[in-house]
């Protein structure tokens, strides 16, 4: 593969009127869409018009003029960029008045432009360079010594991209991407004609400014103005391979941008539908971890956790574990052991580590790290509308009119989405933004940000989401905004009586529950009828409904209102979960769940089992299996004693560190398979290398329900791709695995699960991504769900009663600790600590409100102690009213904190999972790390010993 | 490690487990309910878990809330 530029048509597509237009351009007659620019046209049909300032993912402004073209009938020469098609017009791109006043326009910008272009890092890949030669210019009549812009010193601040001002040419594409796509509005144009320049917000540099080093102005950047870091080290990139993100649930594809093994850049894919073009820090920068000196590239084992690790081969290795797995087996049963599958992993090697469980193992023991975060999602939808999946695509946010966003933070986890969103809150063009509520316990930063703000902030309680929402349900249903004639149709009106009913009665009303959720009834009243009058209603929701005592309930109570008010089966409505990890839908998708085969089928469903039992050739077992808090009750209690770990962290990311350890410590056979020597690691007794995504093929699925593809770009440096590894435990138990490649693996999932029938990697190349389901029905995948009908046939109202959790605050622990994440850090922080994003969050704080600190005697950045019925650690705090009096708020990135060690074990009634948002805690000044969290060290660092190769020998 | 460790013991959260689930559907009525409770034993829990709370209604009977009893009632152990 060779490298090429993706083709830059100028400006963005129109906006669909379903109207086209006819004009002749150079002589040949060209059809399209009304609204679509000259420049845009010319591009399309294969002939490209010199320009500068324009550029296709942000509105064009007509600065630079070098795209001047002629217009028959018109006076003047118009840019193309700024003037749209009209029927019957006749364009000409070049002539010689038009190759005069560009080289005039070009000489201009050259004269204030340094001419190292040998020495300079876009050598080749610059567009003022390429439109020089375009135009043909070949001398500068004003001298090269009218500059005022060379020779300003460099910013770069940024651990990423440099900003060198000497290059700019001040064409404001830049500031647009900054503004249009990412919408942080971090970059102004200081001062007029020569002297203007750019700048990061109020003359900062660019790591101290508003930017979130998204990336969109560098990709936008003509010149080497803004320019990745590596592409100064390394040089430009020679070959192009797509692939995905393997950082957050959204799911951005990049192009993977290469010289020769080296990765140069991640350059974010237009085509994506998922991202269009955007990127987060995460996704685009950091993936440094990849090649980082900590990651372990040679299997170890050892006979207990005391003794140091010892390096073997992979031979010994895989034979190791398959024999530690068969004699527990023998010794305490078929149910004695089981595994964890990843939601960091694909979809291809999850499917593998489910099957080496059900077949191998010959029991239903597995489960997956989404248990911890989006399992309520898949009970509560699956109940209610028949499918564990979001609604929606993302294109979906820009037809909603109301957008109602609870216990979700977007603009920090789900970064790109964010900025779609902002984008459709934003006005544009003279239609209003959308209008926006947002439910939860901070303020956080959608609540207000440049040009966004939302109309209704509700910041309740932790832990009160099902009484809030069952408010909104009262004022629904008393003030009679339901949507009869949906409910008529679409659900079952029994239910949705019996559920009206309940929420109507009086102590379910807004005034009754204020005291409870200390928001004001008349803001919750008037949330609710925006909701459900506003127009086109879509709901998304993150961590902040799942992670709750009540997260399946509250999922249930976000589906009723969506039911009740029509708001499903059309674009533009919908209810979303935004997913935390890149893979968590697949990973539910495909059986990581103890009680489901892929496709969300039951076990005990004896036709989907006979139909595994005969491609397996093997009988299965009917009864559901342990989920991962009950397998640490299990091996407390004796009776479980072997567990395969594929890239998960549990002891970092499960509630209540104590009482993983314990369960860890206690089973004879700990097999953990990542890329680092984890915090779980330190209880392991085999270590299996793990691969990263850059290395492997397979693919992914995000929040969208999307499938893409994970394309490997260079060898894996620890020797195989993880499947290969899941494949070699399989077949040194006896199971005769033989896939070659990952496809074959999906061309299995495809065979056995209705909803991927037609899911395969030559149509996945074909497509770019397809949302399942996508089979014989929808052969084309499904954007949107339930169009004509609920997958579970009519839509069940579902009676949510509130039930208090059984963490309270009391005397002793005053206050609510909540937790989430924040941009550049992503979940237990394993990849992102490990590159240059520790610049913008080296540690994690508790921020707690200036009231509550003030009475505790605690100034900001003082290190204080919290504790919690579970356990205690300390951190530094941080001072901020984004936090409501008696609620605490911190983030899980850094091991050294080890915020689980005070969460408790209380979890959702339906699922288990844990309760990560509500923990009663106290917060008091202290000198440092706790007692604790010094032993822990200690331990860790004691575990973690490799012994010197020699003593293995 | 802090003594105030807080962690239950297996039998302790098995019962709070079923009464957790229980009350979480009460508000169906108490024959739904009961119904609502042992078909999500029957469909989530691992056949020892459905075992050991089989055993605690014997033992502890006066721990499980009335659907709670009536649901562990219902289940068929393998
Ligand atoms: S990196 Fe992103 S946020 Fe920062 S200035 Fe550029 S566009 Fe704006
Ligand atoms: S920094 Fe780059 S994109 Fe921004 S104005 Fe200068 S040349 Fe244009
Ligand atoms: S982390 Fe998420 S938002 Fe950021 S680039 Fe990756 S997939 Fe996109
Ligand atoms: S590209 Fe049209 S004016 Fe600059």
């Amino acid at each position: 593969m060779t490298y090429t530029r993706e083709t830059d048509h100028g400006t963005p597509p129109a906006i669909a009127t379903g109207k086209s237009v006819t004009l002749t351009i150079d002589g040949d007659t060209v059809t399209m869409p009304e609204g679509t620019s000259i420049m845009r046209a010319a591009s399309l049909t294969g002939c490209s018009i010199p320009k500068l300032c324009a550029t296709d993912n942000v509105e064009s402004f007509g600065s630079c003029r070098l795209c001047l073209v002629e217009v028959e009938g018109r006076n003047g020469y118009p840019a193309s960029c700024t003037t749209p098609i009209a029927e019957g017009m006749v364009v000409r791109t070049q002539s010689e008045r038009l190759k005069q006043l560009r080289r005039g326009v070009m000489e201009l910008y050259i004269s204030d432009h340094p001419l190292d272009c040998l020495t300079c890092p876009a050598n080749g890949d610059c567009e003022l360079q390429d439109q020089a030669g375009a135009v043909g210019l070949r001398d500068v009549r004003y001298g090269y010594d009218g500059a005022t812009n060379m020779g300003q010193a460099k910013d770069q601040s940024n651990p990423y991209f440099d900003f060198d001002p000497s290059k700019c040419i001040v064409c404001s594409r830049c500031v647009r991407a900054c503004d249009e796509v990412q919408g942080t509005f971090a970059l102004t144009i200081e001062g007029r004609g020569f002297d203007s320049k750019v700048s990061p917000s109020q003359g900062q540099d660019f790591l101290s400014s508003e930017c979130v080093s998204c990336g969109a102005c560098v990709r936008a950047c003509p010149t080497a103005t803004l320019t990745e870091k590596k592409v100064v080290e390394v040089g430009t990139p020679d070959r192009a391979v797509v692939t995905t993100c393997a950082y957050c649930g959204v799911g951005c594809t990049f192009r993977a941008e290469m010289r020769g093994e080296e990765l140069v850049r991640m350059v974010p894919w237009k085509d994506g539908k998922a991202n269009r073009g955007h990127s987060c820090v995460k996704g685009r920068f950091a993936w440094g971890y990849a090649q980082h000196r900590d990651r372990i590239l040679n299997p170890m084992i050892r006979a207990s956790v005391e003794e140091p690790w010892r390096e073997v081969s992979w031979e010994e290795a895989i034979a190791h574990t398959a024999s530690e797995f068969k004699r527990i087996q023998s010794k305490y049963g078929t149910r004695s052991i089981g595994g964890i599958t990843s939601s960091r992993c694909t979809n291809e090697e999850t499917f593998l580590v489910q099957k080496l469980i059900r077949q191998g193992f010959g029991n239903n023991n597995v489960d997956t790290c989404a248990r911890v975060c989006h399992s309520p999602t898949g009970y509560g939808l699956k109940t209610t509308f028949g499918t564990s999946a979001g609604t929606q695509d993302f294109d979906s946010v820009m037809q909603a009119d109301v957008i109602l966003v609870i216990g979700a933070n977007p603009t920090d986890g789900h970064p790109v989405f964010a900025s779609r969103m902002k984008k459709r809150l934003r006005p544009k063009d003279g239609k209003p933004g959308a209008k926006l509520i947002v439910i939860d316990p901070r303020r956080i930063d959608l609540v207000k940000s440049p040009h966004v703000e939302a109309d209704h902030h509700l910041p309740l309680r932790p832990g009160t989401n099902v009484a809030m929402l069952t408010a909104m349900a009262h004022v629904i249903v008393t003030e009679n905004l339901f949507d009869e004639a949906f409910i008529r149709e679409r659900c079952d009106w029994d239910e949705f009586m019996d559920w009206a009913a309940f929420v109507a009665e009086p102590s379910r009303s807004p005034e009754a529950i204020e005291p409870l959720t200390g928001v004001k009834a008349e803001e919750v009243r008037a949330a609710a009828r925006l909701y459900a009058t506003g127009g086109n209603g879509a709901i998304y929701y993150g961590l902040g409904v799942t992670e709750h005592s009540q997260g399946s309930s509250t999922v249930m109570a976000i589906a009723n209102l969506a039911m009740a008010t029509g708001n499903i089966g059309r674009e533009g409505v919908g209810v979303n979960p935004l997913r935390g990890q890149n893979n968590v839908q697949g990973a539910c998708d495909m059986g990581s769940f103890p009680h489901e085969f892929s496709g969300y089928r039951h076990v005990s469903d004896d036709t989907t089992r006979s139909m595994f039992e005969k491609a397996w050739g093997v009988p299965l077992d009917a009864e559901p299996g342990l989920r991962i808090p009950n397998m640490l009750d299990a091996a407390t209690d004796g009776t479980f004693k072997g567990i395969f770990i594929q890239g998960e962290d549990i002891l970092q990311s499960d509630p209540n560190t104590h009482h993983v350890a314990a369960g860890l410590a206690a089973m004879e056979c700990v097999v953990v398979q990542d890329l680092f020597l984890n915090e779980t690691a330190n209880y392991a007794h085999v270590f299996l290398p793990g691969s990263t995504f850059l290395e492997k093929d397979g693919t992914f699925t995000n929040a969208e329900r999307r499938i893409q593809r994970v394309r490997k770009v260079m060898a894996p440096i620890n020797g195989y791709a993880d499947w290969e590894i899941v494949q070699s435990v399989a077949n040194a138990m006896g199971l005769g695995w033989t896939y070659d490649h990952p496809s074959q693996i999906m061309d299995e999932i495809a065979a056995l699960t209705p909803t991927f029938a037609g899911v395969h990697y030559d149509r996945l190349d074909v497509e770019g991504s397809l949302q399942w389901p996508a089979n014989e029905a929808a052969p084309d995948g499904t954007p949107t769900m339930h169009i004509d009908g609920f997958v579970r046939g009519k839509g069940k109202f579902v009676v949510t009663d509130y039930v208090p959790t059984d963490e309270k605050t009391g005397p002793r622990f005053p206050l609510l600790l909540t937790t989430g994440r924040i941009l550049s850090q992503y979940n237990v922080g394993a990849q992102t600590r490990r590159t240059a994003n520790e610049a913008w969050h080296p540690e994690d704080r508790l921020e707690i409100h200036p009231t509550d600190a003030e009475n505790r005697g605690i100034k900001d950045g003082d290190w204080v102690s919290l504790r919690s019925r579970a356990g205690e650690t300390s951190l530094r705090a941080l001072i901020t009213e984004r936090v409501a009096p008696g609620v605490v708020y911190t983030t899980f990135h850094h091991p050294d904190t080890q915020a689980n060690v005070i969460t408790t074990d209380y979890s959702d009634w339906a699922t288990n999972c844990p309760e990560y948002k509500v923990t009663a805690v106290q917060v008091m000044p202290s000198n440092g790390p706790s007692d604790w969290q010094r032993d822990y060290a200690e331990q860790a660092r004691h575990s973690r010993r490799i012994a010197p190769l020699e003593a293995a020998e | 490690m802090s003594d105030e460790n807080h962690v239950m013991s297996t039998e302790d959260r098995l019962i709070y487990m079923v009464n957790q689930i229980a009350r979480n559907v009460a508000a169906l009525g108490e024959e739904e309910a009961v119904t609502t409770t042992a078909d999500h034993i029957r469909d989530f829990w691992d056949p020892a878990m459905k075992q050991h709370i089989l055993a605690l209604t014997r033992t502890r009977p006066e721990q499980f809330s009335a659907i709670a009893a009536a649901a562990v009632g219902r289940i068929s152990v393998p």
